[in-house]
């Protein structure tokens, strides 16, 4: 690198931290102008630690904050962590963004609870519970991905395996059944995108997207036909029931939010940890990041490039599978039309967020979760913000994230690109 | 055969008798390569027809229990099977096209009496594909366009709907204006909100890299979002229901039929929009440079042509032609905007361009062949009740096909052509 483009990248990250440090100012402000104006002293918010539902864990007092010197105490912290990057900077002003984040979303919900409760452990509950779909569908997309199969057809994936699970559920009056069934199903699909992508060398976009169009046809295509007609006996499954793990279900906060919750939840937190022990601790899993990176080096080195891509896009299969499951029998126990509702497609927006990871997919897929319940909240608190524009936050911090404004999303090197061995 | 004849041609002829026969088959070999890109489309939707004809078959309960005593009267089954389709696919197309009878005596009676009334009747159906096939004409062409330069536009559905909503509140809110101003107003204005949604994902791919999938798919939820808000909002209609208004008919585009007849001047607009996007990528510099970076980017920069710019002109213009879809839709045939909209027109759309081949005349007969099966499905439903999403799963199929020929090559032993493989879109990557 020549000396003119080193300067110029140490001017560009200079403006960059500059620019941090100034988003810091504007955010702080933003909580005193926006939400510290015209407040009532002396009002207190009440946020509920315990859960709205019959729950073993031990109760504790509710959170009772004074609003005024809350959200002027946050907002004079993100003032003094602004200055702070404009004049110093902080070695990591990434992980300053997350606090600073967290501490506007506190502030707001602070704001929005003022002369009222709110539950906040039951809010963070539902979180999880509504990021599961969209952290299976983000798992789904990590392993596909790091093998360099792109696939946006989760969301005919999750379709097909929903309406599988609650029919076979239904038939057999076994859950499991319809649990294995949906596995199955999100492995099928999956196999036909694979061999696509892996051995007809079709454009992966195009197959994935004509997958989607197919799940969408097929299963409203049955739903029409046969489900509507015999809902008892075709479309009447029963949920999986809520599980509390002896011991930690009893932990105060972190026991109703992880601990007292459906099956499929408990899967997608043990899904997660295996996909990341998978990818980065074994010698498998960096077989298909090799695969991932650099198809050719992986097959001169002898690794079967297509079998790892075949297993790893029909893995991903099954983890969508258990993510279609969800819709079904694990929430509500019947098969609507369309109803994944986008899911799928914002599971791919939270594997990039979480920059092809699991962990950061399932991050990210947490925050979308969040998104998704205080805007339910905030309808019952009614906040004078349209919750559709809470509604969007996720997309747009998506669009920022991938400009690469904030940090850097980095795809695997061979994403998308079909091999063809020589 | 088309083989054989390029085989016989390549034999010198000398003598002049042999001149005349000679230039018909250098005419017929200029169609061939022609005749050779047609069969994968046209054998991919005649295999997703048959497909779906079995599945129609498979999932008749009539058919069903004729195939339980299939040993004991095979002919029942197969004429069990043979009536389901045919009823289904007769409706479907009876629906579409309107029944060659009911043309000839409408035609007589017209003649004989001067009565218009059956006449409107018979056409009734083929004029509802045409106004069908209008949006799909649209967001067929904008697909084309971003596939021409390597962009794979995902998010015409959000482009389709914010055109639409930008069209109809220039529709409403102008009250007195003259149509000649009024109606080119509105349809300017969904064109360009469609193309200002566009342009977000456009410059983010231009100047930062990100890859156009995700943002125009990021896009889409924003602009369902905003649509949301805006109908029960700011552009909602006095009353209970979330719409807008209806637009004056000072911005309708106009329609040539007595109601029920919907057909209307936006679909002589979308073929001249086709012609328009011919010109412009096969004609122009402009249009030569959008095709060259779609083609290869790393060529064409060493050529001197700006690839970030051709990105975000491309993203644009494919926007503007899913707002004008969104217009035409608005403008022509509803009226008014209310939620679900865009009703899956964008991933049709994505369908539309690669069964046309990104190419505008091959946009316009698959529009016009959706168009037509579209139509048709809402009388299978109520005549044969064939749920209309038989029709999604015969367009996934078909786009199955298109994007793997080898296996429409395989199934119908067509040998390997040595066609140009069009790159539609590369990884995520930068």
């Amino acid at each position: 690198m020549t000396t003119i483009a080193r300067s110029a990248q140490r001017v560009v990250s200079v403006g960059r931290s500059q620019g941090m440090g100034a988003l810091f100012l504007a955010i702080g402000a933003a909580i005193l102008v926006l939400f510290g104006r015209g407040l009532e002293a002396g009002q207190k918010a009440k946020f509920g630690l315990n859960p709205g539902f019959k729950s073993q864990a031990i109760p504790i007092p509710d959170l009772e904050l004074p609003v005024q010197p809350t959200i002027y105490a946050l907002g004079l912290l993100i003032l003094a962590l602004g200055a702070w990057q404009l004049i110093r900077g902080f070695r990591s002003a990434d992980a300053v963004l997350g606090i600073v984040a967290i501490c506007f979303v506190f502030a707001f919900l602070t704001w929005s609870a003022r002369g009222k409760s709110f539950n906040l452990v039951g809010m963070l509950g539902s979180s999880l519970v509504r990021a599961t779909p969209i952290a299976l569908a983000a798992l789904c997309g990590v392993m596909c991905e790091r093998s360099g199969v792109v696939n946006i057809g989760i969301e005919g994936i999750m379709l097909m395996s929903a309406q599988a699970a609650v029919v076979s559920a239904t038939v057999t009056k076994n859950l499991w059944v319809g649990l294995a069934a949906a596995m199955l199903a999100g492995a099928l699909v999956s196999l036909v995108h694979a061999a696509m992508a892996v051995s007809f060398r079709v454009d992966q976009i195009v197959s994935a997207t004509a997958i989607n169009i197919f799940g969408a046809g097929a299963t409203s295509f049955v739903a029409a036909r046969f489900l509507e007609k015999n809902v008892n006996g075709l479309n009447n499954s029963g949920t999986f029931p809520v599980i509390p793990i002896p011991v930690l279900s009893r932990i105060p906060i972190l026991g109703p939010i992880f601990f007292e919750t459906g099956i499929i939840v408990y899967l997608m937190l043990f899904l997660t940890l295996a996909v990341h022990i998978l990818l980065f601790n074994t010698s498998w899993g960096l077989r298909t990041r090799a695969v991932g990176e650099h198809p050719r080096a992986a097959d001169t080195l002898g690794i079967n490039v297509y079998l790892m891509r075949y297993v790893s896009v029909i893995l991903g299969g099954v983890i969508a599978g258990i993510g279609g499951a969800y819709f079904t029998i694990g929430s509500v126990g019947r098969f609507d039309e369309i109803m994944t509702a986008g899911k799928g497609f914002i599971g791919l927006a939270a594997m990039i967020f979480g920059n092809w990871t699991p962990f950061g997919a399932f991050a990210s897929s947490l925050i979308f979760g969040f998104a998704d319940s205080l805007q339910i909240k905030l309808q019952i608190l009614r906040t004078p913000i349209p919750s559709e524009f809470l509604l969007m936050a996720p997309y747009i911090v998506t669009m920022i994230v991938l400009a690469g404004v904030v940090g850097r999303a980095i795809p695997p090197a061979a994403d998308g690109v079909p091999y063809e061995k020589e | 055969m088309d083989q054989e004849s390029v085989a016989m041609d390549s034999a010198p002829a000398t003598t002049s008798e042999e001149q005349a026969p000679k230039e018909a088959r250098q005419r017929l070999q200029a169609l061939a390569p022609a005749a050779r890109s047609l069969a994968v489309p046209v054998l991919a939707v005649f295999t997703g027809l048959v497909i779906g004809a079995i599945v129609i078959a498979v999932t008749d309960p009539v058919v069903i229990a004729a195939y339980r005593q299939f040993f004991r009267a095979p002919a029942a089954a197969l004429s069990a099977t043979w009536r389901a389709v045919s009823t289904a696919y007769g409706a479907l197309f009876s629906g579409s096209l309107g029944s060659p009878r009911q043309v000839y005596q409408a035609i007589q009676s017209y003649a004989s009496t001067g009565d218009k009334a059956l006449l409107l009747q018979a056409i009734y159906p083929i004029t509802e594909s045409l106004v069908a096939s209008m949006p799909y004409i649209f967001s067929g062409l904008a697909v084309a366009v971003g596939f021409r330069c390597g962009l794979f536009n995902i998010g015409v559905e959000g482009q389709l709907g914010i055109g639409a909503l930008a069209a109809a509140y220039v529709g409403y809110s102008i009250v007195g204006a003259n149509r000649l101003v009024h109606l080119p107003l509105a349809i300017a204005a969904g064109a360009i909100g469609g193309a200002f949604w566009a342009a977000i994902p456009g410059y983010l791919k231009a100047k930062t890299g990100a890859h156009e999938v995700v943002n125009t798919m990021m896009m889409n939820y924003i602009a369902f979002r905003l649509s949301d808000w805006l109908l029960n909002g700011p552009m909602k209609a006095p009353g209970y229901r979330p719409i807008t208004p209806v637009v004056e008919p000072s911005a309708a585009l106009p329609r040539f039929f007595p109601p029920p007849l919907r057909f209307n001047a936006g679909f002589f607009l979308a073929l001249a929009m086709a012609a328009l996007v011919y010109w412009f990528l096969f004609k122009t510099t402009l249009g030569f440079e959008i095709r060259t970076v779609g083609a290869n980017p790393h060529a064409a920069r060493y050529a001197g042509m700006s690839v970030t710019r051709n990105f975000v002109l491309a993203m644009v213009l494919s926007g503007g032609l899913a707002g004008l879809a969104g217009a035409s839709q608005v403008l022509g045939v509803n009226l008014w905007v209310g939620q679900g909209f865009t009703a899956g027109y964008g991933f049709d759309a994505i369908a539309l361009a690669l069964l046309g081949k990104s190419h505008p005349l091959g946009v316009v007969l698959a529009s016009l062949l959706f168009g037509v099966l579209r139509s048709g499905a809402t009388r299978m439903q109520s005549l044969a009740g064939i749920p209309v999403d038989i029709i999604s799963i015969i367009q996934g199929l078909v786009i199955l096909f298109i994007a793997a020929p080898a296996i429409i090559r395989w199934l119908y032993r067509i040998r390997v052509e040595r066609a140009e493989e069009v790159v539609l879109t590369r990884g995520w990557g930068a």
